[in-house]
């Protein structure tokens, strides 16, 4: 009996934009994973000349501080990593669930959950990160939780759309007759028939997450110097761009390359899934 | 409907041949063809009804004769000549102006045919204006006056600056008409127009085309599914099979003596409002194209095959004047389509206990559609509730099984007051009552198996899980003549009938004493329909009691012991399916009877 | 000839338009909004920090300076009380006075404001027209190469964070030989923003740059999903030529979801320009919420945050006024209801009242 999710992961992997999405995504995860190990120094050590150019000992020269740059950029993207996962899980889940719960309970409930999604759309993405670190401190986890914040509405409407549409079909009346309870037509019903666009929607936030935390860091808003963050190194070293451009573009390819990778996965599950429809005649 | 057959083309001097078209062939990629072979030809002020099933190549045919084919499909061979023009070798310009201006064309849905954004009048002028009609700006608007009112619809400028959507089904089918007659074109292609519409709507339309063809001197290709709507509307018939036509005849000579086992099938399969007859299912299905046998592509169904049908294509040949059938062994007497005994001899005399029974229920959604209304529902019989749109019917289905809100009146099952929702209702009594949806592409969860689909209700009503759930799955699918294998398929690689089969089978599974069937053959084509009927037949004769809703009056007849006939939300009139059919004795009965196509 | 009943008689003229009902309603609504998105901001800046007078002063600020600054800025009193007496302040335009500068806010805002919105307007009349002809002209040529490589390339744009965009334009514009555009935007605001245009160049490139993929991408699908409807294949079998199908039967019904559209780029845009103005230099609002926060400065906080979500609010409210009444049948409605449910998409099955019962 063929499994259903099996199905998916494989009509997912046969488009050609997936598997060059999670390539690059699983590279660059690996490489802010396991860099801090494989950097030569240590990224906070001063061992060279300022703005110094690259040579044998340090292939990417050294910044603004003398530090060598290679070090710091393979040191340097964990805190994107991790963030913008954890951003992005947050607010899948509870967007999701908020989302779901609207769709189906009491006209006020919906319309409450409807509106606080509309108030909370009101402040642009980065303002109200802004607004809470300004206010509230920059500790890591709060920065996370905002950016959750700001990106859990998007997820509540597209879960109800999506929940919503799926419930007008005759299937989940079926069950509904049949006497399940609300939470299992959800579960079993309506949940696997909107994991998909879901799922497309994840890979979208992941690649806003990092151009946000990465803008964070570059306004200064993030991790603390003297941690190695990408955003954080093209701050430091913008001054020295015309001298030194290594140290404000290495950190800022790796960053393209991993939002491009996220990007190119989220959008081949969705082209995929685009291309099984249900026939009718 | 025997008007609509009285209308006659007036005697012309000349019968002018408007279209021939010649060994018409369109494919799809990889050279797999769509149809192929196809030869005919009309004269002017004929009207010609193309009959097929799904799958047939019909719409194909239609749209090639406007030189267009879908996206995925190419025009490669043949010919057709619309008044002496080869369409098909023409390009751009000179193709654009034949399109509309020499054949118009009216699609199968108005609600998106027309674009939501235009006004009505807006269309009519811009089609005169692009084909550069020599007339000038006064002659233009009396001409779309004029037409107007030759389909049927006020002239008034009011009128003309509504939109699409603020028009009725019916009249914006008839705007389609207007947009097609307005160029006064020598042929018009209709693409099931009136599939849509109610049966009322559908018989004015069909006139109105006649008349409008018959006057104008207008030929016309009508595609539709069913023989038995445009029995009275065309003068010729032709019947097509995997692509290819198999059948051509006057209307009488079709209709008495068809020749082609094919159409000897639909018409047995067909159901007749005049008369309760078997309705007999054409084994097997349709091939896909690309998947045709060598030979005949209908061998594989037919009865009276013989090895040479496998051997070489048939093609038309003339069997005699007036009727021409690709067969090697065409059937030669004519056709008698026997009347069947009814089911049950239901004695009103004896009481028994009714298994349904509802008084007085009133529905609201954001306003009233049910009105008092009560029946009562023996065990064993099947009941038909009858209506066109709008009349409340499928309202009524939902409350009994379990989806209405906001109703008042009294609903008694098995003696037992029942609870308007489904999970209110006690668990014992909720699997007794299933529901059968109309539409059999939404009715199943794409993302589960058939196998999950039927052993849910198991485990939920019943706690077997397992092998002893597996036995019991392979056993429904075989009362619903499904192969076991089905089970583990999912929804995405079956037919459209095998959906609505697994479908009865989830309902089964549950050991109902009801079933309720909503419009559960609409979505499917005539032979289908049939075997689905015969199912149901089946069904009954276990033991099972039926409550069918559906607008089609020849189903009621098929199928219905009684039936009860509704009308905005109102029982017009109730009684055994013989005298109400055949004695009707309200005026919207007497209507609606008037109107239903019969093969009579 | 009798025809069976019209959905919709004419007979009875309407009272009020549908939409203008519709309309009243969704202003109160979006007055409801901005009511609680003030609540917000000031509980944000002035309720939920323990206390607000460290944070501006700092962790290192002496006792005295603390207290003095909590009676100036009133943040002795009760919560309530500081909230109404803001709220009546902000309703009045009197905006308080900037910790930093001690000017009023007012004053400062007035021109930065009119900066950043000369910015946007610039964005906005760059990208627009662009994506709407691009993504027509793409949605025409559906699978060339053409569309196949732009596509490509407007996946590349989205995928790059906006200020990568920005900061790349600046090194490029800041190469020896590059310096026909000035890479940083020092504005004199003695001259009138229309003589040194060549300041908004850049900046307006590179949010363009980011906008541009969302809007495009939008417009061609929507373009695409016209053009394969019914009704255009009935135009094209009427002989109608295909210019008039593309300009009078497509474009009208493709491009009022690009309302919608542009409503949520300029809601994006908003944040990208914050980022694009910092490092441009460009003396935006922007730059001063930036500044504002590295300074504390809470009074300017409060005023730019509320200015920019009142007008994201406003700009929601136009575009939904708008789509209703370019939609023949939103606008032509007989019923409030009809509207809303149309807006905001499908019923759940229980709450299902159709207008038509099933």
């Amino acid at each position: 009996m063929t499994d259903v999710s099996s199905a998916r992961w494989q009509r997912w992997l046969a488009e050609p934009q997936t598997r060059k999405g999670a390539l690059i995504t699983l590279l660059l995860v690996a490489l802010a994973l396991f860099g801090p190990w494989l950097a030569p120094h240590a990224p906070t050590d001063m061992l060279g000349q300022v703005y110094g150019a690259p040579s044998a000992a340090a292939p990417l020269g050294y910044d603004f501080l003398g530090h060598d740059v290679l070090s710091r950029l393979l040191s340097g993207g964990l805190s994107v990593l991790w963030m913008s996962v954890a951003a992005a899980a947050i607010a899948l889940l509870v967007g999701s669930a908020l989302g779901l719960l609207a769709g189906f309970s009491r006209r006020r409930l919906d319309q409450l959950i409807t509106w606080l999604a509309d108030v909370s759309l009101a402040f642009p993405d980065l303002i109200l990160v802004l607004l809470i670190v300004s206010m509230l401190g920059r500790a890591p986890w709060l920065i996370v939780l905002t950016v959750a914040i700001a990106f859990t509405p998007g997820v509540i409407r597209l879960a109800r759309g999506s929940a919503v549409a799926v419930a007008g079909q005759e299937f989940v009346e079926a069950a509904q007759m049949m006497g399940y309870s609300r939470r299992r037509i959800l579960l079993r019903e309506i949940l696997p028939n909107i994991l998909t666009p879901l799922l497309v929607h994840f890979g979208n936030m992941l690649t806003w997450g990092v151009g946000m935390l990465s803008g964070l860091s570059f306004l200064g808003y993030g991790v603390a110097p003297p941690t190695a963050d990408w955003g954080l190194m093209i701050n430091e070293n913008q001054a020295g761009l015309l001298v030194q451009p290594w140290a404000v573009l290495a950190p800022a390819v790796l960053i393209g390359v991993f939002a491009y990778g996220t990007n190119i996965l989220a959008e081949g599950i969705g082209r995929s899934s685009s291309r099984i429809g249900d026939k009718q005649p | 409907m025997n008007a609509i057959a009285g209308i006659e083309t007036p005697r012309s001097p000349v019968s002018t041949r408007v279209l021939q078209v010649t060994q018409l062939r369109v494919e799809l990629r990889d050279q797999v063809d769509v149809l192929s072979g196809v030869s005919f030809s009309l004269d002017a002020g004929e009207i010609v009804g193309l009959v097929g099933e799904s799958g047939s190549g019909k719409t194909t045919l239609a749209t090639a004769l406007l030189a267009h084919a879908r996206r995925d499909a190419r025009i490669v061979s043949g010919r057709v000549e619309v008044a002496g023009q080869a369409l098909l070798e023409l390009q751009g310009e000179a193709l654009r102006q034949a399109r509309g201006s020499l054949i118009g064309y009216v699609a199968q849905d108005p609600a998106t045919a027309l674009n939501p954004a235009l006004r009505i009048g807006g269309l009519l002028r811009e089609t005169l204006a692009v084909h550069q009609v020599r007339l000038n700006r006064a002659a233009q608007q009396q001409r779309i006056v004029e037409t107007l009112r030759d389909v049927g619809l006020p002239d008034d400028p009011e009128f003309l600056r509504r939109f699409p959507h603020q028009l009725s089904g019916g009249q914006q089918q008839r705007v389609m008409l207007a947009l097609a007659f307005v160029l006064r074109p020598r042929l018009i292609v209709l693409d099931e127009p009136t599939t849509a519409l109610d049966v009322t709507t559908q018989a004015h339309i069909l006139a109105t085309l006649r008349r409008l063809c018959k006057s104008l001197g207008v030929a016309a290709v009508y595609v539709s599914h069913d023989l038995a709507v445009i029995k009275d509307l065309v003068d010729r018939v032709m019947v097509m099979y995997a692509g290819r036509l198999v059948e051509i005849a006057s209307r009488e000579a079709l209709f008495s003596r068809p020749a082609h086992p094919y159409t000897r099938g639909l018409l047995a399969a067909i159901p007749d409002v005049a008369q309760r007859r078997d309705l007999l299912p054409i084994p097997g299905h349709a091939p896909a194209p690309g998947q045709r046998p060598g030979g005949c592509a209908f061998a594989p169904r037919c009865s009276r095959r013989r090895a040479e049908c496998s051997a070489a294509e048939p093609t038309l040949r003339e069997l005699r004047a007036q009727q021409q059938v690709a067969c090697v062994e065409p059937y030669v007497q004519g056709v008698q389509l026997t009347p069947q005994v009814p089911l049950l001899a239901i004695d009103d005399v004896a009481p028994r206990p009714a298994l349904l029974e509802i008084n007085g229920l009133n529905l609201a959604y954001d306003r009233q559609v049910l009105f008092d209304v009560s029946l009562r529902l023996l065990p064993g019989e099947c009941l038909a509730l009858v209506g066109e749109s709008g009349s409340g019917k499928t309202s009524l289905a939902r409350a009994v099984a379990g989806l209405g809100e906001n109703a008042e009146g009294e609903l008694l099952y098995a003696g037992q007051p029942l609870k308007l929702a489904a999970r209110q209702r006690a668990a014992g009594l909720r699997h007794q009552i299933q529901y059968i949806f109309q539409n059999p592409y939404r009715a199943l969860n794409p993302r589960q198996s058939v196998y999950q689909t039927l052993s849910a209700p198991l485990q939920h009503f019943f706690g077997i899980k397992g092998a002893p759930a597996r036995e019991r799955v392979e056993a429904v699918l075989k009362r619903v003549s499904l192969p076991a294998s089905v089970a583990d398929l999912y929804p995405h690689s079956l037919s459209g009938g095998e959906r609505q089969r697994v479908a009865i089978a989830r309902a089964l599974i549950c050991e109902p004493k009801l079933l309720i069937c909503d419009e559960i053959t609409s979505a499917l084509d005539v032979s289908v329909q049939a075997s689905i009927l015969a199912l149901l037949r089946q069904l009954q004769a276990q033991g099972l009691t039926l409550l069918f809703v559906t607008h089609d009056l020849g189903v009621v007849r098929a199928i219905a012991d009684r039936v009860l006939v509704l009308k905005l939300g109102r029982v017009v009139e109730q009684g055994r399916v013989d005298e109400v059919l055949d004695r009707p004795q309200a005026a919207y009965t007497q209507t609606l009877l008037e109107n239903s196509p019969t093969l009579a | 000839m009798p025809e069976p009943t019209v959905a919709n008689p004419s007979c009875s003229p309407p009272r009020t338009p549908a939409w203008l009902a519709w309309f009243i309603g969704r202003l109160g609504y979006g007055l409801l909004t901005a009511w609680v998105i003030s609540l917000v901001v000031f509980i944000a800046t002035q309720a939920l920090p323990s206390d607000p007078a460290r944070v501006i002063l700092g962790p290192d600020a002496p006792l005295e300076s603390i207290l003095t600054l909590q009676r100036q800025l009133g943040l002795d009193r009760p919560i309530l009380e500081q909230y109404l007496r803001w709220l009546g302040s902000a309703l009045s335009g009197e905006l308080g006075v900037s910790l930093d500068s001690n000017a009023p806010v007012a004053d400062i805002l007035f021109g930065r404001f009119g900066y950043t919105l000369a910015l946007l307007a610039g964005v906005i009349a760059l990208v627009v027209p662009v994506a709407l002809l691009l993504g027509v002209s793409l949605a025409l040529r559906r699978d060339s190469r053409v569309d196949r490589w732009s596509l490509s390339l407007l996946i590349f744009l989205k995928a790059t964070p906006g200020f990568l965009l920005a900061i790349g334009l600046v090194l490029l514009f800041s190469m020896p030989h590059m310096d026909l555009l000035p890479a940083v935007s020092i504005l004199d605001p003695d001259k009138s923003l229309l003589r040194q245009l060549q300041f908004l160049v850049l900046p307006v490139l590179a949010l363009s740059l980011s906008a541009l993929p969302y809007l495009t991408r939008m417009v061609r699908a929507s373009m695409i999903e016209a053009l394969e409807s019914d009704y255009v294949v009935a135009a094209r079998l009427r002989g109608i030529p295909e210019w008039r199908i593309v300009w009078r039967h497509t474009l009208p019904n493709a491009l009022i979801p690009a309302i919608q559209g542009v409503a949520l780029t300029l809601r994006t845009l908003i944040g990208g320009a914050l980022l694009a103005e910092v490092i441009f230099s460009y003396p935006g609002i922007g730059t001063s919420l930036n500044s504002a926060i590295q300074m504390r400065d809470l009074p300017m906080i409060q005023a730019i945050v509320l200015l920019i979500t009142l007008g994201v609010v406003l700009i929601n409210l136009l575009a939904d006024l708008l789509t209703v009444l370019l939609t023949p049948k939103l606008r032509t409605a007989r019923r409030v209801t009809m509207i809303r449910r149309n807006r905001r998409g499908i019923q759940p099955w229980w709450r299902r009242s159709p207008s038509k019962a099933p």
